[in-house]
């Protein structure tokens, strides 16, 4: 039975769609399996038995009906900040503890359309700020390829489920590489496609121009999948875009004659460490080996990247968790009038990076400091969205890391800024609304005798070409198939 | 001694009329149990996303054209960041610094028909509060209560905010500047505007100055006025208040005051915070709004003529007097019957007699409004007709509209069918004259005596024996001949 908590989506919808196993059954196997290895793992924050089931069993009477659906049977982790009607959706925050959502996220509803089981609903760092998992006021996961290792952020909890077969898909969103950090820290495929993609409506905001959800996978297939059935126009979300999408999975590569594959001369590794900078150097070979054309391009404004995402997204989040009142639902700590109880509240239920997002978005956005901070943010944003342009004049795609490090150990970045700094290479295509996609590119060893862990390839393209990204992504996964020199000490098929 | 004079600005907040809430589909409508017209996105539910209500843009639009206010190709939302308990995400969707109209200019009249312009700086879109009422405290004030309530059936509704510049001189000019907002805004289809439900609310900000003085003085905020009338009454009384302080030698104080209606007079509101910082910033949920000109240019041609236009219209073309004028525009579906029954009989005055008298009569009398009655334009303009050929006379006229009212038949056929076209077979009237003067011998005595008043009476008496059907013109010559 183990064989199929390990298989892939696309294996498990097929032998579903064809009968060869019911949904209930691959269902049971993986709850079971969640039973036996989350208390180690810790990915997920609830544990979905009955919806599972139920879904399982709804799965199975509409393929017994005739029906063929692409996601048939596959098992699914959701990240807790996506509402999924009748199931707590915390934000790992103690603010929404204990609040149920009454309705159903719309990329979470069209993947349970197509078939998908919700096996639970997965760790975050506390709505979604965070770089390792380590900001959940309500659980601690661990990496599942070194349990002393953080798993990412702040999807670390989808990312941990996928990783320790724990899930097929999990849903993450990326702010400013909320999938793709955790992705390669958990030896994943994490793929944020273009910003409007995919819905919102249903996704708990941190900062609404920058969130995107998108799927981690163990291949690019199965991200491909996912992605084809979630992407598209959802009248619930202005900000979704109202376009005909590419199908991706039918239109995967296997080799990169044709492209160009842009390196960013700002984004040099050799300062990462010999080990990490012979990973990329390596990886960059591989796609022209692929028969890609390797240019160099300039990206001048990445370097400012950092610096105008924690103007951008603190402000948008101070608006945007205002709501979290004590009024209507989730926490409340009474005082003895409204503005008491407002910040008693607020205190309890915010932890410390929370907090301190929302004083910075605050302070940026005030009256005689707006146009310095969050004015010249915007600016720089734009600055930084025409370098990609400019430099697409002159490439397909841009190969660069997703992270500064492999996974690291916990608590062992404590002050805020060397956090920020894992996002480096991730938040200048948030900025920019790219699509971008995280692979396994190989392994590192923190020091002599520990289990190597692994490392992830980012690549991007320009907004809308998910079927070049996804495709060029399948190819270099194909060729070089890092992803298969280990598995997880946690959650492996026995 | 100084004389003062006020500069008044006026802050409106009117409810547009939608079938749904201005971000989500819940239905706009006053009243209803309460916390049932809700849903995820006007509740601010965790991941909720407001999608905008085109219906509402529309209706701005139509607001701003009526006012000759500039439509910007470009316009935005933005957050107004504060923390309120009937204000479910905690900041406001509003229009900061691209509101969908800018500018204008509001054409009102007084009672005199003199006409006046108060310049809008702007008109912009937002979204209401849902509603708190206090409980425990007896009286249902938040001073001494226990516990607080808040019903969100409100919450989301579309509100225009029209900001006027400070042009209004007096507490009749403001109330001439708000009946021509309401006038328009119904009009339009804009808005219903009704006080009563808190669709339209009002502030004014209120100083005085020397006559002749180009700075304004220091302005109080008026809140709290329920009605035109409080409106009128309030500002009245704070242009007292602010003359009596400066002729005492006071200086007026910058602050919010409250009207009080029972005892007629403003007082300060305690301000419970510092003056606020909303935080503006473009709200990333909603995309810019592109407003094409061939949008506007729809709108503008499904637009009805605006009522000052009309007003003016009345006033130079039909010389009708500024009541008059005024009584049709306050009800828009008279003053389009009243066009349509010019058009048709080509005879404003005779038009307006009938739709101010009869036909406001018989509309009154019925609960059925003039347009919507079985005597259309062109039964009218048929009847109108009937009195120009002299055919029938103005008290037959009477008789006759009231049966169309009631049959829809047409006067000419009511008429005919009836004979009551008037005689002017002067044969016959004389007849009638001699029966009327042979009976009243007395009456005729002293008409010759010189009371010549008593000729009324004998013309009504012909007229009565003819039953109504003798050319009154007729019956008057004759009569004076006969008694002459």
């Amino acid at each position: 039975m183990s064989a199929t908590v390990s298989s892939t989506a696309a294996a498990i919808a097929d032998a579903v769609n064809t009968k060869a196993r019911s949904a209930r059954d691959v269902t049971d196997a993986m709850l079971a399996h969640v039973d036996a290895v989350d208390d180690r793992v810790g990915a997920y924050l609830t544990r979905l038995h009955d919806l599972a089931r139920a879904q399982a069993d709804a799965v199975d009477a509409r393929i017994a009906a005739g029906e063929k659906l692409p996601l048939a049977g596959v098992p699914l982790a959701v990240k807790d900040n996506m509402c999924l009607t009748g199931t707590r959706t915390t934000c790992g925050s103690k603010i929404l503890e204990n609040w149920v959502a009454p309705y159903t996220n719309t990329a979470v509803a069209r993947m349970l359309e197509a078939g998908a089981i919700p096996i639970g609903k997965a760790n975050l760092d506390e709505f979604a700020m965070g770089s390792s998992c380590e900001n959940s006021a309500l659980g601690v996961t661990r990496n599942p390829y070194d349990l002393d290792c953080v798993p990412g952020g702040s999807s670390g909890g989808s990312a941990a489920a996928v990783a320790a077969n724990e899930a097929a898909i999990g849903l993450g969103s990326d702010t400013g590489g909320s999938i793709r950090e955790p992705a390669a820290f958990c030896n994943l495929v994490g793929f944020k496609p273009t910003y409007g993609r995919i819905s919102r409506y249903g996704l708990i905001a941190f900062a609404s121009s920058l969130d995107q959800i998108g799927p981690f996978a163990r291949t690019v297939e199965d991200a491909a999948l996912a992605y084809d059935v979630m992407a598209g126009h959802d009248p619930m979300d202005s900000t979704s875009i109202d376009r005909a999408v590419e199908s991706t999975a039918d239109h995967l590569r296997t080799d990169l004659h044709g492209l160009k594959v842009g390196l960013v001369r700002e984004f040099d590794t050799a300062g990462l460490g010999g080990e990490i900078d012979a990973v990329y150097k390596k990886a960059y070979a591989d796609l022209e080996a692929l028969g890609a054309e390797i240019v160099e391009v300039g990206l001048p404004s990445a370097k400012y990247g950092l610096a105008t995402y924690y103007l951008i997204a603190p402000a948008e989040c101070s608006s945007n968790l205002a709501r979290f009142d004590g009024v209507r639902y989730g926490l409340r700590v009474d005082a003895n009038d409204v503005g008491a109880m407002y910040e008693a509240t607020r205190a309890a239920g915010f932890g410390p990076e929370v907090k301190r997002r929302i004083l910075i978005g605050t302070y940026a956005l005030s009256s005689g400091y707006y146009d310095a901070y969050y004015v010249r943010a915007q600016k720089a944003r734009t600055l930084i969205a025409q370098d990609f342009v400019k430099a697409f004049a002159s490439c397909d795609l841009i190969a660069c890391p997703a992270a500064s490090s492999a996974a690291f150990p916990f608590d062992s970045k404590s002050d805020p800024y060397s956090m920020y700094l894992m996002d480096y290479y991730t938040i200048p295509m948030s900025l920019a609304g790219l699509p971008a996609i995280s692979v396994p590119c190989g392994w590192v060893k923190a020091s002599s005798g520990s289990e190597p862990m692994p490392m992830g390839l980012q690549l991007t393209s320009p907004i809308f070409s998910e079927r070049l990204l996804l495709g060029a992504a399948h190819a270099y996964e194909r060729a070089t198939n890092h992803a298969a020199l280990r598995g997880p000490s946690v959650g492996a098929p026995a | 001694m100084t004389q003062y004079e006020a500069v008044i600005g006026i802050e409106c907040h009117v409810e547009l009329k939608t079938e749904s809430k201005m971000f989500c589909g819940c239905p706009n409508a006053f009243g209803g149990e309460p916390n049932t017209q809700v849903c995820p996105v006007c509740l601010a539910l965790p991941g909720a996303l407001p999608v905008a209500n085109e219906v509402a843009i529309a209706h701005m639009i139509r607001a701003g054209l009526a006012f000759d206010a500039e439509i910007p190709a470009f316009s935005k939302f933005d957050r107004k960041n504060y923390f309120y308990p009937d204000m479910p995400k905690d900041y406001q969707i509003s229009q900061f610094d691209m509101p969908l109209t800018q500018g204008g200019v509001v054409k009102y009249w007084l009672e005199d028909g003199t006409m006046k312009e108060c310049r809008l700086t702007r008109i912009h879109l937002e979204e209401d509060t849902g509603k708190s009422s206090h409980a425990g405290s007896g009286d249902g004030r938040i001073a001494g209560s226990t516990h607080s309530l808040v019903d969100f059936n409100r919450a989301g509704v579309p509100l225009m905010e029209c900001v006027s510049e400070p042009d209004i001189r007096s507490a009749k000019e403001a109330v001439g500047y708000l009946e021509a907002l309401k006038r328009t805004f119904v009009q339009l289809g804009v808005s219903d505007v009704k006080m009563e439900e808190g669709s339209l609310r009002c502030d004014a900000n209120v100083s005085i100055r020397p006559v002749g003085q180009a700075e304004y003085g220091t302005k109080a905020e008026i809140k709290n006025m329920n009605s035109f009338r409080s409106v009128e009454r309030a500002i009245e009384s704070e242009i007292a208040r602010q003359i009596g302080i400066v002729e005492s030698g006071g200086r007026v104080i910058q602050e919010t005051r409250g009207w009080d209606e029972v005892h007629g007079t403003t007082h300060s509101m305690r301000s419970k915070e510092q003056a606020h910082d909303y935080r503006y910033f473009p709200d990333p949920d909603l995309v810019p709004m592109e407003v094409s000109r061939d949008l506007v240019e729809r709108i503008r041609s499904g637009m009805p003529e605006v009522p000052w236009k009309r007003f003016e219209r009345y006033r130079a073309e039909y010389r009708i007097n500024a009541l008059q004028a005024t009584q049709l525009l306050d009800d828009g579906p008279l003053a389009a019957y009243f066009d349509a029954a010019v058009a048709a009989s080509g005879n404003p005055q005779q038009s307006l007699n009938f739709v101010l008298g009869d036909l406001s009569r018989l509309a009154n009398e019925s609960g059925t409004a003039v347009g919507d009655s079985k005597v259309t334009p062109a039964l009218l303009a048929e009847l109108i007709g009937l009195l120009e050929t002299k055919t029938i006379n103005s008290k037959i006229a009477k008789e006759v509209i009231d049966r169309t009212w009631q049959s829809g038949e047409s006067p000419k056929a009511i008429v005919e069918r009836e004979g009551l076209a008037q005689t002017s077979d002067s044969g016959a009237i004389e007849k009638f004259v001699d029966d009327v003067l042979a009976a009243n011998p007395k009456v005729v005595e002293e008409y010759r005596g010189g009371k010549t008043g008593v000729a009324g009476f004998l013309v009504g008496q012909v007229m009565k024996a003819s039953q109504g059907k003798a050319n009154p013109a007729m019956v008057q010559e004759l009569l004076k001949k006969k008694l002459g």
